[in-house]
């Protein structure tokens, strides 16, 4: 709109095929013109902010977690952070992190990371202390050490929880990441960005983009089940 | 320094501005609400007789994980290609993401009544209607007010963004950094900021203050539901 207006103007009135240039409701010939151009850098983009956003979350959730395992203190002044840092709009903490980190690649995943914390922490932390005292007993009873039982009882019972975790991270991240398109000219929220500044908003764009988005999210989530079932093939088959 | 210097103009700017920044507010505030309202007439009722029912849990909670699979962004957009430009349009893309949390959350506190209080109840001769209004609505109750909150600022976090669309409100400010330089698109998301989280907190108080005092119990965030596609 204002920061983009001298990007590549999509469409391009007067030269596409009649259905691009009468903006019908879907022009399958703009979509195979523009994958290569436009949507697979895009879609590629946008699995990168995704994929580390995730991959740095994860690693600072499971760390934080165990850290916080056994020190129950934490867990009152955790939890009122993150119920605090979900209410902040997507948007604002985009524009908020700027002058730290600048119009850069840096700012939206700080951003990304910070929402994945929010879900990740919860369901991780959750996760492990979620065996029954007994277990844990049986286990002390076995001669594990606490390192023993963290790693050969708590983690194994904690994976239902924290693939729960990913999922519902991963699939929120990838709706977030498309308001990155604010800020810079990345991920699939860009051609919907675009398509929404033009003095006709582009209806081909709009959907393909959308649903490229979409779709991505339900791939990832379908790929995360699978993983569950790999991994706890004895967790309860209810889905969510 | 420079960082120093930018919040301290968003601040100035926010100073030197507060009616406009309030009539913004505002603006965003009515589109919300608006937004709120249609998807709690649809939600609630739906979620609660299904809940009654024990039927369709697929429906009800498949409907706020599939709503979090749709970026606020593309709801926009579509809304736009089919509505038109205005207040309708980004009013109908909020009321769906409004309705996911809404109607799951309603569904499960119905759902979720101990079935022995519902089998006393039956027994002491009370009807479907009574059953539903004197047992499962205020055991319910907590429930049904986390999603209208979850739903309330989902809503208000994702109202800044309509602004591509002709949304208006503190969102104008914000994608418009050629007008309002950073200053004002700083200034603007930090009222964002505030005006969320005061919703959030308001609504944790009205929560408290309609939640049956036997049910009252340390408040625990809903967090584990994550952030609904904002």
């Amino acid at each position: 709109m204002t920061r983009f207006a001298s990007g590549p103007v999509i469409p391009n009135f007067g030269q596409g095929s009649s259905c691009v240039r009468g903006d019908h409701t879907f022009c399958w010939d703009w979509v195979r013109s523009h994958w290569s151009d436009t949507l697979a850098p895009a879609l590629v983009q946008h699995l990168e902010l995704v994929a580390i956003a995730i991959a740095i979350g994860f690693v600072i959730a499971f760390a934080l977690a165990l850290f916080t395992h056994r020190a129950h203190a934490f867990d009152q002044p955790i939890g009122v952070f993150s119920a605090l840092l979900y209410t902040v709009p997507s948007l604002a903490l985009f524009q908020l992190l700027v002058p730290f980190t600048g119009i850069t690649t840096t700012t939206v995943e700080v951003a990304l990371v910070a929402y994945t914390l929010v879900v990740l922490y919860p369901n991780i932390s959750a996760g492990l202390r979620s065996p029954p005292p007994d277990v844990i007993e049986a286990a002390r009873g076995m001669g594990l050490t606490p390192r023993q039982i963290l790693w050969r009882v708590e983690l194994p019972l904690a994976v239902p929880a924290i693939i729960a975790g990913l999922r519902i991270a991963v699939v929120s991240t990838i709706s977030i990441a498309t308001i990155a398109a604010f800020l810079l000219p990345k991920g699939l929220g860009y051609p919907i960005f675009v398509a929404l500044g033009a003095p006709t908003p582009f209806k081909t764009e709009i959907y393909s983009a959308g649903a490229l988005a979409i779709g991505l999210a339900l791939v990832c989530d379908t790929l995360l089940l699978l993983l569950r079932r790999i991994l706890v093939p004895w967790a309860s088959p209810r889905v969510a | 320094m420079i960082v120093a210097g930018a919040f301290t103009g968003a601040f100035g700017f926010i100073a030197h501005n507060p009616g406009f920044l309030a009539t913004k507010a505002l603006e965003l505030l009515e589109l919300a609400g608006a937004a709120l309202l249609v998807a709690a007439v649809v939600a609630l009722p739906a979620g609660i007789v299904l809940g009654h029912l024990h039927r369709g849990s697929t429906v009800a909670i498949g409907s706020s994980i599939v709503g979090r699979a749709l970026p606020s962004l593309v709801l926009i957009g579509v809304f736009l290609t089919v509505l038109g430009i205005g207040f309708v349009n980004n009013m109908a893309a909020l009321a769906v993401l409004a309705t996911g949390p809404m109607l799951t959350n309603a569904f499960e506190g119905i759902d979720r009544v101990e079935q022995d209080l519902v089998g006393a109840a039956r027994g002491l001769g009370m009807t479907g209607w009574q059953v539903l209004t004197r047992i499962e609505l205020p055991l319910a109750l907590p429930l049904i007010f986390t999603g209208i909150r979850i739903s309330a600022v989902t809503v208000v976090a994702t109202a800044p963004i309509a602004a591509v669309a002709g949304g208006g409100g503190l969102g104008d400010v914000i994608v418009n950094q050629a007008s309002y330089r950073l200053t004002g698109v700083l200034g603007a998301s930090i009222c964002v900021m505030a005006l969320s989280a005061g919703v959030y907190l308001a609504l944790v108080g009205v929560q408290r203050a309609v939640t049956p005092r036997g049910l009252r119990v340390t408040m625990v965030p809903e967090v584990q539901r994550g952030k609904e596609s904002v």
